[in-house]
């Protein structure tokens, strides 16, 4: 973990309620795909754990939904304004383990971590299936960028106006892969972990305190006790995962 | 001695700054981050006799000036804590810890007390009484001058290194509770705990936390932790931690001139993990400015 300050370059929606925040500072505590940010933010008590879509050479690229006061505030931001954030937080996602063909299911903005993950597995020559799912076609990201690493991307809609209709599961029914990386919302991450047939890793999202494992505020259960989503996570291997209910 | 030593019941400290209970969990996050040793002291996680998942998410929100959380003493329980957490420890802070300890009953504050007063690396036990009593219909001790002096009793019974009794705020004269402490043989107090608070999310119209309530702290509760300070150090004559939103270098000062012996830090630490770091760097440069040349001539200072 780090703390700097990072100035906004860039800040433009990339689609409905989503924005790409691309950043400049220190990006060398990003160690691994997956891994999150914490910004401080005017006026707000806690800071805001979001998760890096992209790092490379002091540019860090965060694609973010707002949902609330923190990101709405966020949204709001020109290039040159300055932001304090610690960085290189949670562990992301593992390069080792996945062999043949890994599928990425990203859903919703859960795509985001998604893609500095395929940006990484095509850098050691495998290309992976992206598997995005949104609810219609205003929703659908970097779908492009996608493709352009590399990525076998399908696109899924719950409404069917882009793509497969239906959800990321019903996308991945009819595909051959060999490892899932998931990250999503809750019910879209079972679904998956209920639906593959593979092992995986999976990114969670969940309300955080602190973001570097300090005040247990972001606690899940899992196979091997309690582990806290910011600092042992946010990503879990498939068999480490117990579901609530 | 330099000029931030202060002495607390009897075991000095290099400087008053004590991160507290919840927000530093067993010290080794933070000793990643910076070289704990330069901390007065701090307090673990509270610890309980069984190990304890706490409440179900979400567990923190937050408001203007401030968050609230209901982990719900999550913690590995005393023999873990013994086992794994002191070893590990050991190797990155060298100086006395204050145990912090929570139960249900007298008879878990003593049996937990117990096994921790045989901890060599153990400087202070601190009770926190603003658990619930099992056996009293579910009414905080903390609340009780006399269930408060009843844990007090049982855990003076089991050790001989001091103990500080953390006080809850969610009372009407947290002095009537403050002095049973004292005649049950607290060695000191530290106050205030969090203060009761609820968030309602607008979206689902229900409350925010799965606990429902939650504990307020942060910069909100500060004027609130002074004024009980300041009140309680005219009714005792035992020492005082001061807590409860202490941000600053100025508010360590604030916090000693209404009557703390030593600070502790709590939500600064989740906000910023290089807060106590950085507050014990700023405060010469603050005693300087207001003409203060040892921290431990303004012990109290305020009072008349």
């Amino acid at each position: 973990m780090e703390k700097g300050v990072f100035t906004i370059t860039e800040n433009v929606p990339v689609a409905a309620g989503v924005y790409r925040m691309v950043l400049a500072g220190d990006t060398s505590a990003v160690t691994a795909p997956g891994q999150f940010v914490d910004i401080r933010l005017p006026d707000l008590y806690l800071r805001r754990p979001i998760s890096v879509c992209d790092a490379a050479d002091g540019r860090l690229t965060l694609v973010y939904k707002t949902v609330g006061r923190g990101t709405e505030r966020m949204a709001d931001m020109g290039p040159g304004r300055e932001l304090e954030l610690l960085t290189g937080l949670g562990n992301g996602f593992s390069l080792d383990g996945c062999s043949g063909r890994p599928l990425l299911a990203g859903g919703g903005v859960g795509a985001a971590p998604l893609y500095l993950l395929a940006k990484r597995l095509v850098q050691r020559g495998v290309r992976p299936l992206a598997v995005l799912g949104f609810n219609g076609a205003s929703d659908v990201f970097y779908a492009d960028e996608f493709a352009a690493l590399g990525a076998d991307v399908t696109i899924a809609t719950a409404d069917g106006s882009r793509g497969v209709k239906g959800f990321v599961t019903d996308a991945m029914a009819g595909l051959s892969y060999s490892y899932v990386y998931a990250c999503g919302p809750e019910p879209m991450l079972r679904a998956v972990w209920e639906s593959s047939a593979t092992d995986g890793q999976f990114s969670f999202e969940a309300r955080m305190g602190c973001g570097f494992g300090a005040c247990m505020g972001c606690t899940r259960q899992t196979v091997n006790g309690p582990r806290r989503v910011c600092k042992d996570g946010p990503v879990f291997l498939k068999g480490e995962i117990v579901w609530d209910g | 001695m330099g000029r931030l030593n202060v002495d607390l019941c009897g075991v000095g400290l290099d400087n008053p700054v004590i991160p507290a209970s919840g927000t530093f969990g067993y010290g080794h996050e933070f000793a990643e981050y910076y070289d704990i040793d330069c901390l007065g002291a701090f307090s673990f996680k509270g610890t309980t006799k069984e190990p304890r998942f706490g409440n179900p998410q979400p567990r923190i929100a937050e408001c203007a000036g401030g968050m609230l959380n209901a982990v719900g003493l999550q913690n590995p329980g005393v023999d873990r804590v013994i086992a794994e957490e002191l070893p590990r420890l050991a190797k990155v802070f060298h100086k006395p810890v204050m145990a912090n300890v929570s139960g249900f009953s007298p008879e878990e504050y003593a049996y937990v007390c117990e096994r921790l007063d045989k901890q060599p690396q153990v400087g202070w036990l601190e009770v926190n009484i603003s658990c619930p009593n099992v056996h009293g219909g579910g009414m905080s001790f903390g609340t009780d001058p006399e269930a408060a002096a009843q844990v007090v009793r049982a855990v003076k019974a089991v050790t001989a290194k001091p103990v500080i009794v953390k006080l809850t705020p969610n009372v009407t004269d947290v002095v009537s509770v403050a002095l049973a402490c004292e005649a049950a043989g607290a060695d000191g107090l530290s106050l205030i705990n969090t203060l009761q608070a609820m968030r309602i999310d607008l979206g689902t119209k229900k409350p925010l936390l799965a606990n429902v309530t939650g504990g307020l702290s942060g910069p909100a509760v500060f004027p609130v932790a002074v004024r009980m300070v300041y009140q309680v150090h005219e009714a005792v004559h035992i020492p005082l931690v001061g807590v409860g939103g202490v941000s600053s270098a100025e508010d360590v000062i604030e916090m000693m001139l209404a009557g703390a012996a030593a600070v502790e830090i709590g939500a600064a630490n989740l906000t910023d993990p290089y807060a106590c770091r950085d507050i014990i760097r700023d405060l010469p440069a603050v005693m300087d400015r207001y003409g203060i040349q040892n921290l431990r001539d303004i012990i109290g200072g305020a009072h008349g």
